[in-house]
């Protein structure tokens, strides 16, 4: 039974812009940011058992350049935060973060010199994930929390639709 | 076991040993400090010490006016499967210690630790530089008087700006 049959040979009108953020919801392009033991639950997400593919999410590429959603899975150091913001830079916008686990969102356990107390301090996060490490389910939770974001049309990263971008574009020539 | 080690070394540095402490039977034997080389080049080369695998080097900062800092020895004889550990102590004024690396190659990443924790620095290193923290970091973050959460503003993070 295909959509074809409940609508005959009617048409279905909608917006633009709810067309293509359904169209960008249902195929995110994860780029596992795997740094410490949460990408282990990233890659049991990814595997038979919980199957991310149910939520269109299965190709984790590992070029930042064919990825819209970081996930950014483990303990943040200082000295590993500019290669994070690299990472998500190269990303194509528009594009989505979400912090797996107690250390990316706050340090966690590691009240220490070396780590950064949570990555939104250099990098804008969509969606926070509690756990330590989070269960795959957890992160399938959170994935269905970027979907209905992208379905509303919000990113904290990126620009959404080209009105969005000629706004923030004139903001830019303002500052200037 | 380390018996026979710790007679040995006493017969032939009487003079360099300070102390030697058994504490369940784990033998540690404090050194002075620029006896450190020969001594280990004896414990490496001896017939009945046979050491030849240096198991741990690391620093420790006991935080005292004297002798703040120590440069801990673990050693294990694999052909005569016995250990043993040295200590030597070194001041916070000029906390220089002569590198091993010439007895034992694994030293080399060990006294990079050491230097990169406790900013001890090893006489005659091939190459002393940072192992964990930033080259261009100022502090040594396991001193006693390093603070536990940093020096604010001494690791630079990237610019949080949202939208590019």
């Amino acid at each position: 039974m295909g959509l074809e049959h409940s609508f005959g040979d009617s048409i279905i009108t909608t917006k633009i812009d709810a067309a293509i953020n359904w169209c960008r919801k249902n195929s995110i392009w994860p780029m596992p940011m795997g740094i410490s033991c949460c990408a282990i639950e990233l890659m049991a997400s990814a595997a038979p058992r919980f199957d991310i593919a149910r939520f269109g999410s299965e190709v984790m590429r590992f070029s930042p350049r064919q990825c819209d959603l970081l996930v950014v899975a483990g303990t943040t150091t200082y000295k590993m935060a500019p290669v994070v913001r690299k990472i998500y830079d190269q990303m194509p916008d528009p594009k989505w973060v979400i912090a797996m686990g107690a250390c990316t969102s706050s340090g966690g356990m590691y009240r220490t010199y070396s780590v950064v107390q949570g990555i939104d301090q250099f990098l804008p996060v969509d969606v926070y994930l509690a756990g330590c490490p989070p269960r795959p389910d957890n992160l399938l939770q959170a994935l269905m929390v970027i979907q209905d974001k992208i379905q509303k049309g919000e990113s904290k990263g990126s620009p959404m639709t080209v009105s969005d971008e000629k706004k923030l574009l004139e903001i830019n020539i303002q500052e200037n | 076991m380390s018996k026979v080690v710790v007679d040995v070394l006493k017969e032939a540095f009487p003079s360099s040993i300070i102390d030697v402490i058994i504490f369940r039977n784990e033998t540690t034997i404090i050194l002075k400090k620029d006896d450190i080389l020969k001594v280990c080049k004896f414990l490496r080369d001896h017939q009945k010490c046979q050491f030849n695998y240096l198991s741990d080097l690391c620093g420790a900062d006991k935080f005292t006016p004297e002798n703040r800092f120590e440069v801990i020895y673990n050693l294990l004889s694999i052909p005569l499967k016995h250990r043993i550990r040295l200590k030597i102590f070194t001041e916070e004024l000029n906390p220089t210690v002569p590198t091993v690396c010439n007895i034992w190659e694994s030293a080399n990443w060990y006294e990079r630790e050491a230097y990169d924790m406790y900013g001890i620095i090893f006489d005659g290193h091939p190459d002393l530089r940072r192992m964990y923290m930033p080259e261009d970091f100022e502090y040594f973050p396991l001193r006693k008087n390093f603070p536990l959460m940093g020096v604010p503003g001494s690791l630079p993070l990237p610019e949080n700006n949202p939208k590019n």
